[in-house]
This record gives C-alpha cells, sequence and structure tokens, in this order.
C-alpha cells in the first residue's frame, strides 16, 4: 500500500461526513423548525432568534380548547385505521391473484387498472358526490373509508412484484397436500410477506391519515373534520395570527406518523426494494 | 377442465345437442342449461332472465330517454290555483348518472347471457360426446376451484367500478356538455354540446395561451422534479453505503425524515419557512447580509422553490430504493475493476450507475408521471400562485391537474375541467402503458 491512500481515505471521509451532516441539517430543518415554532411564546411566524427564548404549552392546550382538535384526531384515526384494513385487504388480495393465477383477461385488466390509478382523483369527485349523496352518504365517515378502500386496489403492483418472489414451489407443495386456496394464502403467503403487509398497511393508513381535498368536499361539520381539513382550514383562516398553535397541530399531527415510519423503516426498504425489483 | 376435453370417439348421429342448447339459450337463458338436466343451474339463471327483462322493460327507456336528452323540463313557475310554485324540473346530473347505472347494468346481463349460450354449448356438445354434464354440486367446487381468482377480484373490481370507472365515463362525458355553474341542474338543463368545449379551449385566444404555456411548465416542471429527486437520492445512497461510513442507520433514518413527516404538514411547513416576510430563510439570509430572495412571490424563484421543496420531499424514496439496488450488485464485479485497476470514479460511473439504471429506469419513468400530476406540492406550497394576468383563472407555477382543480372547484367550469382531465389522462395513459408493458411484472417469465 502507498503511504498517500491512508490520507487519500482519511480526506475522503471527512469530506463525505461533512456532506452527510449538511443533508441531514437540511433534512430535519423543518421538523426542528416547527417544533420550536410550536413551544415558542406568543403567535406570530416571525421571531428574531433560532431557537426561542422562552417556552411554553399553552400552544397545545389551546388547540384543544379554541379547536375540537381531539374530535378531529379521533376522526382521522378512525377513518385511517378502517381505509387501512379495508384497503390492505383489498390490495393483498388483488396483487395475489394477479401473481398467483392465470386466467383469461388478466393482462387487461392490470393494465386498465395501472392507468386506472393514474387519473386525477378530483376530476371524478363531482360525480362521487353524486353517488354519495344518491346514498345518504354525505357527511359520513363511512363515505371517506370506503372511497378510500375502493381506491387501494389500484395500487396493487407492489404487492404483486412482492408474491412474484415467493418461490412457486411452496405454494404447490402445499396444493399437493391438499390446501384450498383460501388457507394457502392465509397460513403460508402472508406470513411470508411482513414487509409487505407492513408497507402496504403503512402506505394505505398515510395515505386516508393525510388525504385532505376529498376529505374536505365530503365532510362538511365541524364534529366530522379530519386533521388535515382542519388543520389546511386553521392555516387558510387566519395563520399569521395564530401561526404557533398551528405549529403546535403540525406536531401533534405529524409525530404518530413519522414514529410509525421510523419503527417501521426496515419493513419499508423491503418492500420499497421487492417492489422495485421490476427491471 | 382439461380432464374433461379428451378426443373421444362419438356417434355422428347428431349435433342436436348443442343445437338445441344453444337455441333454448337463445330464447331464454336457463332453458339450454335445464334441456341439459342442469337443473339447478338452469332455473336459477332463468330467474335471472326473467329479472333482467323485468329491469329492461321498466327502465332502460327510461335511461336512454334520460342519456339523450339529458332532462327536457326545465324548473319552472307553475300556476297552481292562485299562486305560481315552483316546479322541479329533470337534474340533468342525476339522470346522467342514473341512465350510466343502468346502461351499465344491462351490459353486464348482456354479457351473462352470451356467457349462458357459450355455456350451453360446451355442455351440450359434452352430452354429445356421451360425457355427463356436471350436476349442480359439481358445478359450485368447479366454481371453487377453477373459477377463484375471478371470484376474489370481484370485490375490489366491483369498487373500482363504481368509484373509479363509472366517475371516469361521467367526467368524460361532462366533456361534451354545457356543464358549468350557471348551468347549475336543478334550476337548469345541462344539454350536449359535442365537442364545443374542446373547440372554445383551443381556439379562443385567452384560454389555448393559458393551455399551451400550463401545459408545457407541467412537462418542465415534472422534469425536474423527476431529476433533482432522483439524483439527489442517488447521490444520497452512494454517500450513505461507502464504504467506511459509520452510523449508516443513523444517517438513513435522518434522511428519511422528509418522507416521513405527512406531507400535507411537511408542505404547509415549508409555505411558511419560505414566506417573503417573515420566513425564516430570509430572516437568516438577512443575518447574514444577503438581500432577502422573493422565494414564492416571484414567478421564477416561486417554480425554483417548488423544485426544491420537491427534491426534499422526494430524495428519500428514490435514496432507500437504490440502497435496495445497490446491495444486490454481485460483489464480484468490482472486485474484478479492482484487478484491473479501476479507481473509485471508474467503478460508480461504469459499473454502479448502469446497473441502478437499468432497475430504476421503468420507476423514473413513472415517477416523472407522477409528477405531472403532482396535485399535492403545488396546492399546498404556492397555490399556483404568483398570479397571472395573462391566464384564464391560472397562476404561474400552476400545473395542468391544479388549473384543473382551480376550473370545476372554484371556477364552476366543469366542461372546460373534464377535457383538460382527457387530455392528462391520454398524456399519462400513454406514457404509463409503453412503460407498464416493458416491465418484467409484465413479462410474465412463467407461463404457467
Amino acid at each position: 500500500m502507498r503511504p498517500g491512500n491512508k490520507a487519500r481515505t482519511t480526506i475522503r471521509l471527512s469530506f463525505s461526513y461533512i456532506a452527510l451532516i449538511l443533508l441531514t441539517a437540511f433534512c430535519a430543518y423543518p421538523a426542528l423548525w416547527v417544533l420550536m415554532s410550536s413551544f415558542r411564546t406568543g403567535d406570530a411566524l416571525f421571531s428574531d432568534t433560532i431557537l426561542p427564548t422562552s417556552y411554553t404549552f399553552s400552544h397545545y392546550t389551546e388547540l384543544f380548547a379554541k379547536h375540537p382538535f381531539g374530535v378531529w384526531y379521533m376522526n382521522t384515526l378512525k377513518i385511517a385505521v378502517s381505509s387501512m384494513i379495508l384497503g390492505t385487504i383489498l390490495t393483498l388480495l388483488t396483487g395475489y391473484t394477479f401473481s398467483v393465477f392465470r386466467f383469461s383477461g388478466r393482462k387487461n385488466l392490470m393494465s386498465i387498472l395501472l392507468v386506472l390509478g393514474l387519473f386525477p382523483g378530483f376530476m371524478s369527485m363531482i360525480a362521487i358526490y353524486i353517488l354519495l349523496n344518491q346514498m345518504n352518504l354525505l357527511n359520513t365517515h363511512t363515505a371517506v373509508v370506503i372511497v378510500y378502500a375502493a381506491g387501494a386496489p389500484l395500487y396493487f403492483l407492489f404487492a404483486k412484484s412482492y408474491f412474484d418472489t415467493i418461490p412457486r414451489s411452496l405454494v404447490e407443495a402445499a396444493r399437493i397436500d391438499g390446501a384450498g386456496h383460501m388457507p394457502i394464502f392465509f397460513r403460508i403467503v402472508l406470513p411470508l410477506s411482513t414487509p409487505l403487509i407492513v408497507y402496504t398497511a403503512l402506505m394505505t393508513f398515510t395515505g386516508a391519515f393525510t388525504d385532505f381535498i376529498f376529505a374536505k368536499l365530503v365532510l362538511r361539520s365541524p364534529d366530522k373534520k379530519t386533521l388535515a381539513v382542519g388543520l389546511f382550514d386553521m392555516i387558510g383562516d387566519r395563520f399569521s395570527n395564530e401561526f404557533t398553535m398551528f405549529a403546535a397541530g403540525c406536531v401533534l399531527a405529524a409525530v404518530p406518523v413519522t414514529i410509525l415510519f421510523i419503527l417501521m423503516q426496515r419493513f419499508l426498504v423491503e418492500g420499497l426494494t421487492a417492489g422495485a425489483d421490476k427491471g | 377442465m382439461q380432464q374433461l376435453a379428451i378426443e373421444r370417439k362419438y356417434p355422428e348421429h347428431s349435433k342436436k345437442f348443442r343445437k338445441k342448447a344453444v337455441l333454448l339459450s337463445v330464447i331464454a337463458m336457463g332453458l339450454g342449461q335445464i334441456y341439459n338436466r342442469q337443473y339447478a343451474k338452469g332455473f336459477l339463471m332463468l330467474a335471472f332472465y326473467v329479472y333482467g327483462i323485468y329491469t329492461a322493460v321498466t327502465s332502460l327507456p327510461h335511461a336512454l330517454w334520460a342519456l339523450a336528452t339529458l332532462g327536457e323540463t326545465e324548473t319552472h313557475l307553475q300556476k297552481v290555483g292562485r299562486l305560481y310554485k315552483q316546479v322541479m324540473g329533470d337534474h340533468s346530473i342525476f339522470l346522467m348518472i342514473e341512465g350510466l347505472i343502468t346502461v351499465f347494468i344491462m351490459l353486464v346481463m348482456v354479457w351473462l347471457y352470451i356467457a349462458g349460450i357459450k355455456d350451453a354449448y360446451r355442455t351440450g356438445k359434452l352430452r354429445e360426446e356421451g360425457v355427463r354434464p356436471n350436476t349442480f354440486k359439481q358445478t359450485l367446487s368447479f366454481v371453487a376451484a377453477y373459477r377463484f381468482p375471478h371470484i376474489v377480484l370481484a370485490i375490489p373490481m366491483l369498487g373500482v367500478v363504481f368509484f373509479t370507472v363509472m366517475p371516469i365515463i361521467f367526467m368524460i362525458l361532462v366533456a361534451f356538455t354545457d356543464f358549468t355553474r350557471d348551468t347549475m341542474p336543478p334550476a337548469h338543463l345541462i344539454n350536449w354540446e359535442g365537442l364545443q368545449a374542446f373547440k372554445e379551449l383551443l381556439r379562443i385566444k385567452a384560454w389555448s395561451h393559458t393551455f399551451y404555456s400550463v401545459t408545457l411548465w407541467t412537462f418542465i416542471w415534472a422534469f425536474f422534479a423527476t431529476i433533482t429527486g432522483y439524483f439527489g437520492g442517488f447521490a444520497a445512497a452512494l454517500l450513505v453505503q461507502s464504504k467506511g461510513i459509520r452510523f449508516k442507520s443513523f444517517w438513513r433514518t435522518a434522511f428519511i425524515l422528509p418522507f416521513a413527516i405527512p406531507m400535507f404538514v411537511s408542505t404547509l411547513i415549508m409555505r411558511n419557512i419560505f414566506n417573503g416576510q417573515f420566513g425564516p430563510v430570509n430572516q437568516y439570509l438577512g443575518m447574514l447580509g444577503i438581500a432577502k430572495a422573493p422565494w414564492l412571490s416571484d414567478p421564477l424563484w416561486a417554480k425554483i422553490t417548488l423544485i426544491i421543496v420537491n427534491f426534499w420531499l422526494s430524495f428519500p424514496v428514490s435514496m432507500l430504493m437504490i440502497i435496495g439496488i445497490l446491495s444486490t450488485i454481485p460483489k464480484d464485479m468490482y472486485e474484478a475493476a479492482d484487478i484491473d485497476g479501476a479507481s473509485g470514479s471508474q467503478k460508480t460511473r461504469l459499473i454502479t450507475f448502469p446497473m441502478v439504471m437499468y432497475s430504476m429506469a421503468p420507476l423514473i419513468i413513472m415517477q416523472f408521471v407522477a409528477n405531472i400530476n403532482n396535485f399535492n406540492i403545488v396546492y399546498l406550497l404556492t397555490n399556483g400562485k404568483p398570479l397571472n394576468g395573462d391566464f384564464q383563472f391560472a397562476g404561474h407555477t400552476d400545473i395542468l391537474i391544479t388549473w384543473l382543480f382551480k376550473l370545476s372547484m372554484e371556477q364552476g367550469k366543469y366542461n372546460y375541467a373534464s377535457v383538460i382531465g382527457i387530455f392528462i389522462f391520454i398524456v399519462l395513459s400513454v406514457f404509463a402503458i409503453w412503460n407498464v408493458r416493458r416491465t418484467k411484472a409484465f413479462k410474465e417469465e412463467d407461463a404457467s
């Protein structure tokens, strides 16, 4: 080994670390900034100092006192969890069927679904609105859950690609042993698919948790609103003079999902790469 | 199923079974099955047929009338006794949707009818060959075993048809009407206008100018948004995974943060961070003695800000995927390169980059397509602002999809919005189909 090598490696590594630290700051800054803002006294967007000079919890308590924040939170959780369960089941079943079975019209059906998935959602919103009106479901959470869950199977491709990687011989062996389609799916395939299940569940959960356009259209009364709609209306009305409270709302809305993502990181990487492996 | 179709010799005496079965099935669905001695199945189908005919007779004429005319009586005042009373007219939109549903149900019926005839023919043929037709029980178990995918898919597909396909057809139809806020039912009737909305949008100068400019910006935006996110993710992945870096999982977690924070929260936060007057970014620039930048108020700056924020939001996903792909590149390729005396940058350029590109190419195209449609970031960050006086109801940063939203939800120009929607849809489908057909998930390795 030449003597220059070690020095060169050190230089390379130092540059890498500097880049990593800068990138970390770039990534974490907005989150930290909003966290700081939520603890700052006063209610303005502007502050003279980077770190707040005095801290207060009052914005968090105000949030519950001035707005039905607790109700919004429960609504959102209710909607997100129900859509997650329904949507995940539908997506997994669709992906599994397309992966394992060969039947006529299969490829066309898949192409149609993929293209439909690209269709701008609110193009069809007026029609959905009228449909929901006909079914007397306007301003109900059921409507939102049904629409989210019904839309979930359009994104079946990740699930299909993942199921494609499960060795077919396992399924064949079980079938020879006399297992039916459903037992094979639940007892053999699903237990092997934890990363996929977590990934799909996480995506449908956050999709429902964070959607606001559709929720805004359907959920009209304050007691039915979700977090996204509530927060958006808050910033739309008068964000400049209630900014710190809005920041507190953001923190409360973002923390559970963020923690979930960080905890599930391993599954996320596995799910994403398995789904992405289709070159 | 396969075993049943074994070639066998049978007397040439007749093709009577299949002929009669088909004829009977043409007369009424289910009769052919009854003739084939599949009584339970036959009567079920017959009952269904009766119901279908009943529906057709009672609601099809109305549905066709509704779709053709979209209603004939307008809401008007009518003299009832001595007072004028408001009499509700036809509601064009409800008529259109109800008509669509009825026509759709009828199409399903027709499809079942044809399937019934085919089935009668097949069973008749089997009988000629001396095979006993399946009993009802056998049919059921056959369906459970061989029609499993159809049964499983029925539920999700029903949802998709009802909440995606139907609304899309509805919106496509709207493009050919004069449906705007001014003709909002039930006060007014909507009329079929043919290609009027298309013509107006493309011929009237002010509209076509907006349309072409917004389309151009949509593509520029999608291009830069995709490229920056992808190469940013690539660089971050290389950085984190490069030799000798410690705390890999810590860095990775830190970089995932933008992806993990719900998008509506982070974009709204970004809107405040880049606030020209009070936002922290300009504040820090001020502290450093640099002039404030008009992040969201100048057209060019607003576009740049949009791309920066999108970069922040989108590079983590690319990074995660590329990290995954990096781990699949065989180590011996690098060893061979080492023996040949390749430098680090050569290895990256000649091995890593092509390998990653190979796997990522379809995803980049999908990302591009998704960015054309990236409603959330534009709507939440700039809302299309700054305003542009030359445009019809669009700002400098509006992309097609946000313009569509403004036209329909804010301006009530539903027919124009639908025309734009159809345009977006065509562009996207071309990309998507072309792309998806090339991916491995579609080219079935196993033909089984």
